[in-house]
């Protein structure tokens, strides 16, 4: 049994299906890297597994964490899942966080939801937490608003939060797309380290074939919300079967350094 | 602090907050002194001119101190003010929770009560008040806590509804946090300016009510002093004692200007933070 397995995920917004027929399935420590254009229903599917999806979206197939059908559960018993077992962090750090909200109070949100711990013990394992993201001067940074971070910086106070309960999966969506390159390096480090620390499993999106092939080895390739073909990223990048996964490779390659499939294979 | 410094430099904003501080030191000094008793009649000293001898704005008919009933007015005015502004607010957020919160088809229809609800006026809404409980300060302060707090639901469910949409809100949820948490922590204190604003303007709207009212007859009823009565009661002399109108009128009228400044200095200056925020959030 798969720690997550998602079988015939379909979500149809105005009775168009975004996400068609979706299929995978993720053991724990497992990666799987999530590539597509934009609109081609990446994102929809990581708020389908959590169970978040706009309004006026309808879902079917099956989500299962654990062997338990998470499709059909009621908030309730998903918001006792979310942050705890499955945990997502979001593209753009400057709209996840709370402008007025302190950060360290940020970092022990979803400690203080699910682990009943005092507003005392989770604000020091908030201090522990940005220490262990990275983050300078810990102890003054968590009594600082998001505002005073810089982008890198709040992203590691998103991957902080997302991992504070130690999640069973992690949703990265597109985690480092609105930073610029150097610091994005740094941060796909930090996420591949503090992943395989936890044995964390991790659904990684991106459109960015490159960015994707430094965390992930196995890629499904998404397209107008069907997987167009799924497998290793050095398969994938040999052998498209797709015209929008060659397109994929071709624009990693223009964009930045893209393994050419003799390099994948050694 | 910023916003308190951005406040003050603004013209509207100083002016504003320099009216509204007066009026709170005299309501605030009422509570001590006043030249002579507001409520004290004295036949002895009637119609004594403004600017003459002991009286500086004179007496009414009935002897009383008319700088002395406009001191201690003051205190009624602050006191509606504040409540009805509390009442409104308090209201305007519970009525705009429960009409943006719930899903769609239990907060749509609501919301349209609400549309209905707003057509009533204050004023009105306070004379019907008046007209089946009696007429009392209370009245007035409920009929505009319930006027202006529909209005308040409505700016702030839109609110509600905007930054329900946003990021972090979503990030909330995926942290695992209820609506209930959400609503509290995350979206109100982020609404706050709005609701500042507006509770700003609600004071402007029950102290213009509290006077209509009790010039009317249907507010604070004697002994307590208050300036909608004192007009109604100097009224009648209008064309030998012009001036007693205008003491009344004019105090009435200073303090809505300024909590009308107030409440606009209050906007801009929170306002050039809000855009300056939304900017930097669209630019990314």
């Amino acid at each position: 049994m798969s720690l997550l397995e998602v079988s015939g995920l379909t979500v149809r917004i105005g009775g168009r299906p975004v996400v068609d027929d979706v299929s995978f399935a993720l053991d724990s420590g497992d990666r799987l890297g999530l590539i597509g254009a934009s609109g081609s229903g990446k994102s929809l599917t990581a708020l389908a597994v959590l169970g978040l999806l706009p309004d006026g979206a309808s879902v079917s197939g099956s989500v299962r964490l654990d062997g338990t059908e998470l499709l059909g559960l009621g908030d309730r018993e998903l918001s006792r899942i979310r942050g705890k077992r499955i945990a997502m962090v979001f593209q753009e750090p400057q709209t996840a966080l709370n402008p007025l909200m302190r950060i360290g109070r940020q970092i022990s949100e979803p400690l203080r939801l699910h682990s009943g711990l005092s507003r005392r013990a989770a604000a020091t394992e908030a201090v522990s937490l940005a220490a262990e993201v990275g983050l300078p001067d810990p102890d003054r940074l968590v009594h600082s608003y998001p505002h005073e971070l810089s982008g890198g910086q709040r992203q590691r106070v998103g991957l902080a939060i997302g991992l504070a309960c130690r999640p069973a999966l992690l949703l990265a969506d597109e985690p480092t797309t609105a930073l610029d390159v150097t610091v994005q390096a740094g941060v796909l480090r930090l996420l591949d380290r503090l992943v395989s620390e936890r044995n964390t499993a991790l659904l990684f999106i991106s459109h960015d074939l490159a960015v994707v092939h430094q965390v992930c080895r196995r890629v499904a390739v998404l397209g107008s919300g069907r997987v167009l073909e799924q497998g290793t990223v050095s398969d994938v990048v040999r052998a498209p079967q797709h015209e929008s996964t060659r397109a994929l490779i071709a624009a990693a390659r223009a964009t930045s350094w893209v393994p050419a499939s003799r390099e994948v294979l050694s | 602090m910023k916003v308190v410094r951005a406040l003050l430099r603004s013209p509207s904003g100083l002016i504003g907050s320099i009216l509204v501080g007066l009026l709170l030191s005299t309501a605030l000094l009422s509570l001590f002194w006043t030249p002579y008793d507001p409520t004290l009649v004295d036949p002895r000293s009637s119609w004594v001119p403004a600017f003459s001898g002991d009286h500086w704005l004179g007496t009414d008919t009935a002897g009383k101190d008319i700088l002395s009933q406009l001191i201690a007015g003051s205190r009624i005015t602050v006191v509606v003010a504040l409540l009805a502004a509390a009442i409104a607010v308090v209201l305007g957020v519970l009525l705009a929770v429960v009409t943006a919160v719930p899903p769609r088809w239990i907060a749509e229809p609501l919301a349209h009560v609400l549309d209905v609800l707003i057509a009533f006026p204050v004023l009105l809404l306070a004379m019907i008040f008046a007209a089946v409980f009696g007429g009392s300060t209370w009245t007035g302060v409920a009929a505009v806590g319930i006027g202006a707090g529909v209005i308040i639901a409505r700016v702030a469910r839109a609110e509600i509804v905007r930054v329900l949409g946003l990021d972090y809100v979503l990030a909330a949820r995926a942290s695992g946090a209820g609506i209930g948490r959400i609503v509290w922590r995350h979206v109100l204190p982020n609404i706050a300016p709005t609701l500042v604003v507006q509770a700003s303007l609600t004071l402007a709207v029950a102290v213009l009510a509290e006077a209509a009212l009790s010039y009317l007859g249907y507010g604070t009823p004697p002994p307590t002093p208050s300036w909608g009565r004192l007009l109604h009661e100097v009224q009648p002399y209008l064309m030998i004692r012009p001036l007693l109108v205008f003491w009344p009128g004019l105090m009435i009228a200073l303090t809505v200007l300024g909590f009308n400044l107030l409440g606009d200095g209050l906007r801009d200056a929170i306002d050039p933070q809000l855009r300056r925020a939304r900017v930097e959030v669209v630019t990314v």
